[in-house]
């Protein structure tokens, strides 16, 4: 209520500059995303040219490949109208899932985002092009019938099936899924640990690794290379995974950390004064109402293997490279300016799943972001 | 929790950073006073031409069974530092007045120190200010445009720090739309790849544009709970919006802007990722990615790991001494907490 009566009184000019600097704020933020979107889905003319309206209508590609047609465009956007609403009214459609105050359950959440998936896919992919070509044979001289805007998928396809960019991506899912569970098990047992002793050596062991987090990575590849190339791991995602975890580590007990200290302790007394030992207190206890904290430390340890250059760079090479640094390839060789377009498609490609991660898990990104900082 | 089971739970994370993150650093520093040689064997060749024979030496690295050469390590002290830092050029830069700084710059390590420091320095006020600003101006907005706002905020943070740096590439690249936009505004050709200032610049609106939302999402949180009290108490004071800014929220946000100047300093300092994207290694490095260039194979496929110890070394010593005023600060609270 207090905020409220304080946002009223804000004077005109104070509250309309302070909105459009978020609206230029919003524009600054999505333009090169975005404009890396619109530039994977033309052909070179149109991405490179230097008039902004050409690039968006695409007159080239238009011309010489096509694109989607009114209908098309009408079809996609009410598809994205319906799963929109689908999701809306997931709590209505999952209410068996749904506890007492409405918010649904581990499993009602999951079914619910499948079902929007699964809506948006079936409408996009399955009915618009099915009926938006019907529609365009049955009025072939209407206004919709023709294409709009340019737009191709083929730089895409030279990504995925020529050049066999999927090989780089169940690379890194390995050394994401890898990095994220090791990082996540001897974590939450350290975090746990820390949390429950606010002993001395526990206080250094925190300050070290603040130190840690500080190192350069290149520093810690400096000494892993010669034992990695002595050992034969070198060139291998083992490697890479150890190295990760090993970066990550310091900043997964600190978070980790925190979301225990927030657990109060009597909750696992409780249960080793009913027998349990400590690993089962811990485990069965402490562990079930931890999820919030596990899932958002995941998060960032996801990113952090998914986002890595320097350590793939360094110990992987040719086909056993990741994502993110098999997207330089395109630039090793004479770079012609459809090259440049296939990385472009590349770069969203990678993009999609953090976007789509961002969509899912808004609230856990930010709690992670600011338990460290608020709560110390 | 008994001394036992604390030593069990944190076991495995402890073996893994002493292991993973003490031992390399140690190795490190052992070899950053080592090098790697090739062994040479001197081979006598006698060519003969019809006016007599002759007979040369030529040294030739010895080869093992499968063709490659053998190398051997040695102790080279200092060598690789005075590679590094190189002291003589640095001596005769200084003694030449008025041209000292173009003449450090010559020296890659030097260069890459001045780039890494001024970026740590100028990207962080300004990560500071804005991200201060986002966050006042999101609180005045309606709470059906919190959460979009929040989400289109997240992007820039989110994406891949070299698939960030390569999206900006492209907007300004040759003709890039937005080159082409300054061509128009300014009347004149512009070329943002062609000399260093101008990719230092974009560089530094990269870095900006990624982490604004990391200090915007903490302040953000930090507003929630600043005293409504305290600000109307100001208010009753007569205090102006601004007053209170100065001497009520930004006091209150203090271990906030000390926390993100903290992770800020530690990560800018870091900067590599910029220079992958923008192919930037040309015209400016970085401390990390000299360290980076030391470890990729030349073309006879050797690494010059005894240099890029020296420089890891380098740079640690700087890492130090950036951080330990804020380290202090964190100590002594965390002691008292």
């Amino acid at each position: 209520m207090k905020a409220r009566s304080t946002l009223h009184r804000l004077p005109a000019v104070w509250r309309t500059s302070s909105s459009l600097l978020v609206a230029f704020w919003i524009v600054v933020a999505l333009f090169p995303i975005a404009w890396l979107v619109v530039m994977s889905v033309k052909l070179p003319i149109d991405a490179f040219a230097p008039n902004v309206l050409d690039v968006l209508r695409g007159p080239d590609t238009r011309a010489r490949v096509g694109g989607p047609s009114g209908y098309d465009l009408l079809l996609a956007g009410a598809s994205l109208g319906l799963a929109v609403t689908v999701h809306r009214l997931r709590r209505t459609l999952f209410a068996p899932f749904a506890d007492t105050v409405g918010e649904l359950n581990v499993g009602g959440t999951i079914l619910s985002y499948l079902t929007t998936a699964l809506t948006l896919g079936v409408t996009t992919l399955v009915l618009t092009p099915w009926l938006g070509s019907a529609l365009e044979a049955a009025t072939p001289d209407g206004p919709l019938a023709h294409p709009l805007l340019g737009a191709t998928l083929q730089h895409f396809r030279a990504v995925w099936i020529d050049n066999a960019f999927h090989v780089h991506l169940r690379n890194s899912l390995y050394v994401t899924g890898g990095v994220v569970s090791i990082s996540l098990t001897i974590g939450a047992l350290a975090g746990y640990g820390l949390a429950r002793k606010g002993s001395r050596i526990a206080f250094w062991i925190l300050i070290a690794a603040l130190v840690f987090r500080a190192l350069p990575h290149s520093t810690l590849v400096t000494g892993y290379l010669p034992p990695f190339i002595e050992f034969g791991l070198y060139g291998r995602q083992i490697a890479v995974i150890i190295v990760l975890v090993a970066i990550n580590q310091p900043f997964t007990i600190w978070m980790l950390r925190s979301f225990f200290a927030n657990v109060p302790a009597t909750l696992d007394e409780a249960a080793m004064v009913d027998g349990a030992t400590r690993l089962q207190a811990f485990w069965h206890v402490v562990m079930p109402v931890m999820w919030p904290g596990v899932i958002t430390t995941g998060l960032f340890s996801f990113m952090l293997a998914y986002n890595d250059y320097l350590v793939a760079a360094l110990l992987l090479d040719g086909r056993d490279q990741t994502m993110v640094p098999a997207i330089m390839q395109y630039f090793n060789r004479e770079t012609t300016l459809g090259d440049q377009l296939e990385a472009i498609a590349a770069a969203v490609s990678i993009t999609g799943p953090l976007f789509l991660i961002v969509l899912v898990f808004q609230r856990q990104i930010v709690s992670g972001l600011t338990q460290g900082a608020v709560k110390g | 929790m008994n001394q036992r089971t604390f030593w069990a739970f944190v076991g495995p994370s402890l073996f893994m950073m002493v292991l993973f993150i003490a031992g390399p650093l140690v190795g490190v520093l052992v070899q950053s006073f080592q090098q790697q040689r090739a062994d040479f064997e001197t081979v006598e060749r006698e060519s003969c031409t019809p006016f007599g024979c002759t007979t040369e030496t030529t040294a030739v690295p010895v080869t093992d069974d499968d063709g490659r050469i053998v190398t051997r390590t040695v102790w080279v002290g200092w060598d690789n530092y005075a590679a590094l830092l190189d002291p003589d050029a640095v001596r005769a830069a200084l003694n030449a007045p008025g041209d000292a700084l173009r003449q450090l710059a010559q020296i890659r390590f030097w260069d890459a120190l001045r780039f890494t420091v001024t970026f740590a320095l100028v990207t962080l006020p300004l990560v500071l200010v804005l991200g201060l600003l986002l966050a006042l101006a999101v609180n005045t907005l309606t709470d059906a445009l919190k959460g979009p706002t929040i989400f289109v905020t997240l992007l820039p943070f989110i994406i891949t720090p070299v698939i960030g740096a390569l999206a900006v590439r492209w907007l300004f690249i040759g003709d890039g739309i937005l080159t082409a936009g300054l061509e128009r505004l300014l009347e004149r050709e512009v070329a943002m790849f062609a000399q260093g200032w101008t990719i230092e610049l974009m560089m530094l609106g990269y870095r900006v544009w990624h982490v604004v939302p990391f200090a915007f999402v903490i302040f953000y949180a930090g507003l929630q709970t600043v005293a409504a009290e305290r600000l109307e108490a100001a208010g009753i004071d007569g205090a102006t919006r601004w007053q209170k800014l100065r001497h009520v929220i930004v006091p209150h946000l203090m271990p906030l802007i000390v926390f993100v100047s903290l992770i800020h300093l530690m990560d800018s300092y870091r900067v590599f990722d910029e220079i992958v994207g923008f192919s930037a290694s040309g015209y400016r490095t970085s401390l990390q990615y000299l360290t980076y260039e030391f470890l990729v194979p030349d073309e006879s496929g050797n690494r010059s790991i005894g240099r890029a110890s020296a420089s890891a070394v380098l740079t640690m010593i700087g890492v130090v001494i950036l951080l330990v005023p804020l380290l202090r600060n964190t100590w002594k609270e965390q002691r008292r907490a």
